[in-house]
């Protein structure tokens, strides 16, 4: 474990980005924090979490996949891929360093996803621990301990000092480059503020709601099941979740004419959306009942079925305060588990 | 760089046919003239004119066909209505192949098996590769007796090779179908599923099923009652995709994705997931 004194932040801050481009969650002028390429003057925000999830950094809301010519009745494909260049992810919670686990379920599978693939491995994780979780909160049910965060390297703010410590390769290499300002220290202050954020964590209201509904129940029983339509009576398919999800991985794929060749690109989209699963033959998913369960049944049933019944939610709670007619995936998971 | 299957090759149209009205069949190679990639009967591709749009297609030459592929496609929606204007010469992008396709190699399944195909309007697009395949390893495979309906006379696609190719060939029986009367045909009239039921195979057969969800669910629900067990039947599902490689998210059924572990499902694995397609 080393350590530096938080007022010595900016000189970190400072000596990474004179390396590789850092980001780091700072305040914008709406209040709330969003990542921002760190500069001079760019400030650690104090809130729990960005208004966007960390997945940005690896899977962008659009990627240029490649470009076309076209001339008479020849095509010129044109792949303008590049490496990705080194960069800091800094600050990020337990939360949203789980959900690149996820990801990498799906993008990282063969056939690997290699615009992804690049942006994993150039990027650093650092990840900063909770101290103050909210009522929206609920990692402890996917098994994510907020105090203690994974990523390559994993840092605490106590008493006046930041905390940090390896946990891989690309971990280390981060130490060792801004080691001229850490100092040796014991990990004392760690373990009160682990205990006392364990403390808050066993009083928030979701902590321990119970998915295991989800387990011991058939794919076609909980598919089949009545509470859908009421579920998803309010929803208007805004598709709000699905953007600020850190787990949410659908996605479009586009051209455009920009007049001088064309630009295929993918797009996040959203299985809430009515055109989703639109063909010129119909519509599989016809109302919002069946996009409502789509999005649910993924997280819960489908993706865990297919990946060692890891769950496909994080628990970080941005659907909670984002949806506008107040229903979320910790609603869906309680009706069920009520049923029994 | 790594791979990316998402980056597709150039494909030439060297040859189109006028199957119906809103069929056309597309021949394609690459640009140094050769066939673009390997394929299992049953794969698809995912076919499309830069700017347009995407989409996949079954492949509906056999691989046994070692100088290029073709897809029959009909005119539907955006992409098919531009590629149904295109002529020869004109390159296209092709990627794939995608999907598991059908069991040929598997004794359990297809393999030395007799066959019943049974197939509805474009539906035999994806079988006519089975088809060619078949009739290429004759000695692989038991007796083949082929179901083919569609609208009319001028709406079966394929009609010439079914009638100098398909129908000279030992131990394959062609049974054709239209709905209603036409002038000019003496052939069966009638639904493709009452005209299965009526030659009542047998229930030896491993039977591989293509065409519109009408036909499909009634043919399935009257092959059941003569006795047929779900597991000897065999269809190929086509739902919207991006990706084709199970990332993109849209065209799972429940936990199954069409383009990675279909398109070809039997039904005994199909009745295990929710019935949304």
């Amino acid at each position: 474990m080393f350590r530096l004194p938080v007022e010595r932040l900016d000189e970190l801050f400072a000596m990474v980005s004179a390396a590789q481009t850092l980001y780091i969650p700072a305040d914008g002028k709406d209040s709330r924090a969003h990542y921002t390429k760190w500069e001079e003057g760019i400030k650690l925000s104090n809130a729990l979490n960005t208004v966007r999830s960390a997945k940005d950094f690896f899977f962008p809301q659009t990627t240029n996949l490649c470009d076309f010519n076209k001339k008479d009745k020849e095509i010129e494909i044109i792949d303008n891929r590049t490496e990705s260049e080194d960069f800091v992810v800094f600050g990020v919670r337990a939360c949203d360093t789980r959900s690149f686990t996820i990801l990498d379920k799906v993008f990282l599978v063969d056939p690997v996803d290699s615009y992804y693939a690049t942006r994993r491995e150039h990027g650093t994780v650092v990840t900063l621990a909770c101290t103050e979780p909210e009522e929206t909160c609920f990692c402890g049910v996917f098994g994510i301990d907020a105090a203690s965060p994974e990523g390559d390297a994993a840092c605490w703010i106590a008493d006046g000092y930041l905390y940090i410590t390896a946990n891989t390769e690309k971990g280390e290499k981060f130490i060792s480059l801004v080691s001229s300002l850490l100092e040796e220290s014991s990990d004392e202050a760690v373990e009160a503020q682990k205990k006392a954020t364990a403390e808050i964590m066993s009083r928030l209201p979701f902590n321990d709601i119970d998915t295991s509904y989800f387990r011991k129940n058939t794919l076609l029983e909980i598919f089949n099941s009545d509470h859908w339509k009421k579920l998803s009576e309010a929803c208007i398919g805004c598709g709000t979740c699905t953007f600020v999800c850190p787990t949410c991985q659908c996605y479009d794929i586009k051209d455009y004419d920009t007049g001088c060749g064309i630009k295929r690109y993918r797009t996040w989209d959203s299985c809430m959306y009515s055109d989703f699963t639109k063909t010129a033959g119909g519509n599989p998913r016809t109302s919002q009942v069946e996009r409502f369960r789509q999005r649910f049944m993924h997280k819960l049933v489908y993706f865990p079925d297919n990946n060692n019944e890891e769950f496909g939610c994080v628990g970080c709670g941005r659907c909670i305060s984002r949806c506008p007619i107040s229903m979320n995936i910790v609603k869906v998971i309680k009706t069920f588990g009520e049923v029994q | 760089m790594l791979n990316e299957t998402l980056i597709p090759k150039v494909g030439v149209i060297t040859d189109i046919r006028i199957d119906t009205p809103d069929v056309k069949t597309f021949r394609v190679v690459g640009t140094d003239g050769k066939k673009l990639f390997e394929h299992i009967p049953g794969q698809c591709a995912m076919v499309s004119v830069p700017g347009v749009g995407e989409g996949m297609f079954s492949i509906t030459s056999s691989p046994t066909n070692t100088e290029f592929m073709e897809f029959s496609i009909k005119r539907c929606g955006c992409l098919t209505t531009v590629l149904h204007a295109l002529e020869e010469g004109q390159q296209i992008t092709v990627r794939g192949p995608y999907g598991n396709g059908f069991p040929v190699e598997d004794p359990e399944k297809l393999k030395g098996k007799d066959l019943l195909f049974v197939a509805g309007g474009i539906g035999l697009a994806p079988l006519r590769s089975v088809i060619n395949y078949v009739r290429d390893k004759r000695e692989n495979y038991g007796k083949v007796q082929i179901v083919y309906g569609s609208r009319s006379k001028d709406d079966l696609v394929d009609y010439k090779e079914i009638l100098d190719e398909w129908m000279a060939t030992p131990d394959f029986d062609v049974y054709l179908t239209i709905d209603r009367e036409q002038e000019g045909w003496d052939g069966h009239v009638g639904f493709v599923p009452n005209y299965v039921k009526e030659l009542t195979p047998d229930l030896g057969k491993t039977v591989l099923m293509c065409g519109p969800p009408v036909m499909i669910k009634f043919t399935l629900a009257g092959l059941k009652e003569l006795g047929f067990k779900e597991t000897q039947v065999f269809t190929t599902m086509e739902l919207r995709m991006k990706c084709a490689i199970g990332k993109c998210g849209r065209c799972n059924i429940g936990n199954k994705y069409v383009c990675k572990d279909g398109p070809v499902f039997s039904f005994d694995q199909l009745s295990e997931l929710p019935s949304e397609y």
